[in-house]
């Protein structure tokens, strides 16, 4: 069942890889101008649905459902269900591709509205997400089951930042789930001529914000209980993890007002306070840097590195897990420098809608994110096919080539979005002298987008070479044990309950007044915008 | 549960983490509500509670300012999506006798031989709109102003009706692909393909079907909009594209929708020769 989630993940991830490298070749001067940009958007539906929907949340579903049972280290509660969500996220892909291959739902995956698709791509999507919270649902319940069976015993780490991932998405895709149910799709059944495009831009804020913490969880959780175990360290700090997760939990879903800065139909007021807390968030991220680098350097001086820097020398550095972990860090480092940019509201403005957009989330998501759902999948893969993944060269090459080609990828995309190249466009004359000079940079992204095609080739070899070796049996899996593993917690940081109130209360202080305004206030609706529709 | 919720109660993660977020949320509502907008000197607010409303995104007190008129007369004509639909066999009627009158510019049918442009098949709210600014000024004509000047608003919805039911003139397209600027518009230059709202892609109301029309008329519209010259259409639609166009542009656009081939100036002589 877990193999099923990261196989329809990776699977979908290699079907949208390539649409990814074909769009950038499309917008590069290599091509001439496509006649009819319908097919870019077509394309860039698809490849934005799959990538930013479909794969991370099976990864992190796949990933879910294991921690559950090697964490607790007993049988998942409610197996027929996760086959249900399963199925369910299976049926709602399907249902959502079919439209978009036909061109009838070419909205893009932000949906877009007023403008409107066919209808089964929104039910498509939405069954994805009912299938995800069958999920959010059994982690909570095997979670809880299990303090039950074990009380006064902490609840294991890496299932406690699992079921706080869990959460926050539960909560926070409650926003499209409400634009989709009561916005867009009446309209795309044709009940409704008109849709209140602010209001779903406001809703959709909700879940685009801390969807992008859902995509990071999975990594998150790598970096706490894969990596130290990997490399022979500890984990630093058992309570800090758990701090980290709570936070993120807390502050990272109520601020995505932050996508809206330049919407005039949130008051000025709002944008601030949404500011205030998008700060806040840098918290559990440098929290995490700290605790991971301390445990990185335990793994060093373990293995006899000496000095202030020896121990980075005594780092295993050919496993593919310390590998990945250090290339992702330092994708991540670059993409939050690039961040802090979008967080503030002034400097915002010159790269608001450009490519620098599209640039910093593929470095971060893309690069960041992505390289440890390939480090996942290595560390996971003999448990879960009872076979050995041994060709360690080539999944260091993929690493790298996936690091190299994320870098030529997404340097020159952010550059000619500082020059003002504006998203989600499929048509650039280059022989204009004004973007003239763009040409180059978006050259240099098409060789990297290439790179990163031959990268996702190998990482399938890798997976597909594991597949055709001999059965062995791998030893019980282990998470990463934590310098002084904790005897007995607070049950403030052994459990949820006071920190979903926290979000939740949050989420009303700084979501209820705009929401409630924009309801109560008439003549918001404008008429909808049937994409695909013969007229 | 209870148990575990009682424990949180009593322990000192209770008060912290509500309190800090509290005070977080109380500072952030401070200074995004009062501090800031009170400090925004290009706003005058009445009291702090304006200020409040204002930061919360009511509109309130909003200067009235009043509506900028144009200086020259403007189209009287609101158009909506289901305008002049249906018209009943009696207005065509009407409007075939009232037509006769047009005939010896715009041709028996609505065809023109002149370069006068052909009528034939032409949106009825195209018909109606452009009768109409004839007649309040808003598009100027020394030919067909004393025309319309008599008509009434039904005359004019009634030879709309009937030009839209005659046929249209069979569609001529020169081989090979549509100029550039036709099929793809000049995105940096925010010019929409011009199908998008004439008729290939996409129709907007208002917008005439340009296919078939005499290469003269296409290019005289298109340079008076670019040179505001002609200025009745709503919001500078169709002036903001004209404005954009080149020369060669404006050239090639007549051509490919006049049914003409070729790209240069050559076939354009030959054009003029045809009358
Ligand atoms: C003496 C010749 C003449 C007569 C008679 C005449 N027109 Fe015109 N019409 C023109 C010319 C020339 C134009 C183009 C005006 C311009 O260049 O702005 C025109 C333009 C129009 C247009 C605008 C077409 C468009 O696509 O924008 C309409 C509609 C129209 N005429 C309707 C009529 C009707 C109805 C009558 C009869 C009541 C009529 N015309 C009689 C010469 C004439
Ligand atoms: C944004 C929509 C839009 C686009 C794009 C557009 N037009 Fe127009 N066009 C209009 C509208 C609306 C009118 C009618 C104006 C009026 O009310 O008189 C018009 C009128 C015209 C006319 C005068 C027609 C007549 O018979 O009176 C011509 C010629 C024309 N457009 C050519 C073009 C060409 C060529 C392009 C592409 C380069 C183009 N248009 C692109 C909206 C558009
Ligand atoms: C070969 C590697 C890739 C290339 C060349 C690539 C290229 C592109 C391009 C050109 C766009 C459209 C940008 C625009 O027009 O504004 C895009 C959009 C997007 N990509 Fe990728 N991509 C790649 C890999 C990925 C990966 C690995 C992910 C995430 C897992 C991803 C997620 C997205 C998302 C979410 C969008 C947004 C779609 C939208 O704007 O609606 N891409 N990509
Ligand atoms: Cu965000």
């Amino acid at each position: 069942m877990i193999l099923a989630h990261f196989w329809l993940a990776f699977a979908g991830f290699g079907a949208a890889l390539p649409l990814g490298a074909w769009q950038m070749y499309i917008r590069s001067p290599l091509h001439g101008w496509i006649s009819d940009p319908e097919w870019y958007y077509r394309s860039v539906t698809a490849h934005g649905t799959t990538m930013a929907y479909v794969f991370p949340t099976l990864v992190a579903m796949g990933f879910g459902y294991f921690v559950a049972e090697a964490a607790l280290q007993r049988p998942l509660i409610g197996l027929r269900w996760a086959w249900l969500g399963f199925a369910l996220v299976v049926i709602g892909t399907v249902t959502a591709i079919i439209p978009v291959a036909l061109g009838l739902a070419s909205v893009l995956y932000t949906f877009y509205p007023p403008m409107i698709g066919n209808p089964f791509y929104y039910i498509g999507v939405v069954l994805v997400v009912v299938g995800s919270w069958i999920w959010v649902a059994l982690m909570g319940i095997n979670m809880q089951r299990w303090k039950r069976d074990n009380p006064g015993t902490p609840v294991p780490f890496p299932m406690f930042a699992t079921v706080a991932g869990a959460y926050l998405w539960g909560w926070t895709a409650v926003g499209a789930a409400l634009e989709l149910l009561f916005q867009i799709i009446p309209a795309a059944l044709g009940l409704s001529r008109t849709i209140d495009a602010g209001l779903a831009r406001v809703f959709f804020s909700w879940t685009l914000h801390a969807i992008v913490y859902f995509w990071l969880m999975p990594t998150y959780i790598a970096y706490y209980t894969i990596l130290p175990r990997a490399i022979g360290g500890r984990l630093y700090s058992d309570a800090m993890g758990r701090l980290s997760f709570i936070l993120f939990l807390v502050v990272a879903m109520p601020i995505g007002v932050h996508h809206l800065f330049a919407d005039p139909e949130v008051g000025s007021g709002f944008k601030f306070l949404h500011s205030v807390f998008t700060a806040l968030v840098a918290l559990p991220t440098l929290l995490t840097v700290f605790t991971i680098c301390a445990s990185v350097e335990i793994a060093g001086r373990l293995r006899g590195g000496k000095g202030v820097l020896g121990w980075l020398a005594a780092l295993p550095w050919r496993n593919p897990v310390m590998l990945g972990a250090a290339l992702s860090f330092v994708m991540l480092g670059f993409g939050g420098a690039g961040g802090l940019i979008n967080m503030s509201y002034q400097l915002d403005s010159t790269i608001h809608n450009t490519q620098w957009v599209t640039g910093h989330f593929h470095l971060i998501f893309g690069g960041a994110i992505v390289i440890m759902y390939f480090v996942i999948a290595y560390d996971l893969w003999p448990h879960l096919t009872g076979r050995s993944l041994d060709s360690l060269g080539l999944m260091r090459a993929q690493l790298w080539t996936w690091f190299v080609g994320m870098i030529v990828l997404t340097f020159p995309w952010h550059y000619v979005g500082i020059l003002g190249m504006p998203r989600r466009m499929a048509f650039y004359d280059y022989s204009d002298p004004v973007i003239a000079a763009q040409a180059a940079s978006v050259t240099m992204s098409v060789i990297g987008a290439a790179i990163l095609v031959v990268s996702g080739a190998l990482f399938f070899l890798v997976l597909a070479r594991g597949h055709a070796a001999p059965r062995t049996a791998p030893p019980a899996y282990r998470f990463s044990v934590a310098v002084r593993p904790p005897r007995a917690l607070p049950a403030a940081l052994n459990g949820f309950g006071l920190w979903l109130g926290l979000m939740i209360a949050l989420t009303l202080v700084n979501y209820g007044f705009p929401i409630a305004h924009l309801l109560a206030t008439p003549g918001t609706a404008v008429p909808t915008v049937n994409v695909g529709a013969l007229r | 549960m209870n148990r575990e919720w009682a424990a949180i109660l009593r322990s000192k993660w209770f008060p912290a983490s509500v309190g800090i977020t509290a005070a977080l949320a109380i500072a952030g509502l401070l200074v995004g509500f009062v501090v800031l907008p009170l400090a925004d000197r290009n706003e005058q607010f009445h009291s702090v509670w304006d200020a409040i409303c204002s930061a919360a995104g009511l509109i309130q007190n909003a200067a009235r300012e009043p509506v900028v008129q144009a200086n020259y007369p403007t189209t009287r004509v609101e158009l909506t999506p289901r305008m002049l639909r249906g018209a009943s066999a009696e207005s065509i009627g009407r409007g075939a006798t009232l037509a006769l009158r047009c005939t010896m510019c715009h041709g028996a049918r609505g065809l023109s031989e002149a370069n006068t442009p052909n009528l034939a098949g032409q949106y009825a709210v195209v018909i109606y709109k452009q009768l109409m600014d004839f007649k309040t000024g808003a598009r100027v004509s020394a030919v067909m102003a004393p025309l319309v000047g008599d008509l009434s608003d039904q005359d004019m919805r009634d030879l709309a009706a009937y030009y839209a039911y005659l046929p249209r003139v069979p569609a001529s397209r020169p081989a090979g692909e549509p100029p550039q600027i036709v099929a793809s518009g000049a995105p940096l230059r925010s010019i929409a393909p011009c199908g998008a709202c004439h008729g290939e892609l996409a129709s907007k109301p208002g917008a005439a079907w340009l296919e078939g029309q005499p290469f003269d008329y296409l290019r005289t519209q298109l340079q008076d909009f670019a040179s505001g010259a002609r200025r009745n259409d709503i919001g500078e639609q169709m002036r903001n594209v004209a404005r954009g166009m080149t020369v060669a542009e404006i050239d090639a656009a007549s051509r490919f929708y006049a049914g003409l081939r070729g790209p240069t100036g050559s076939q354009a002589d030959a054009s003029s020769k045809q009358h």
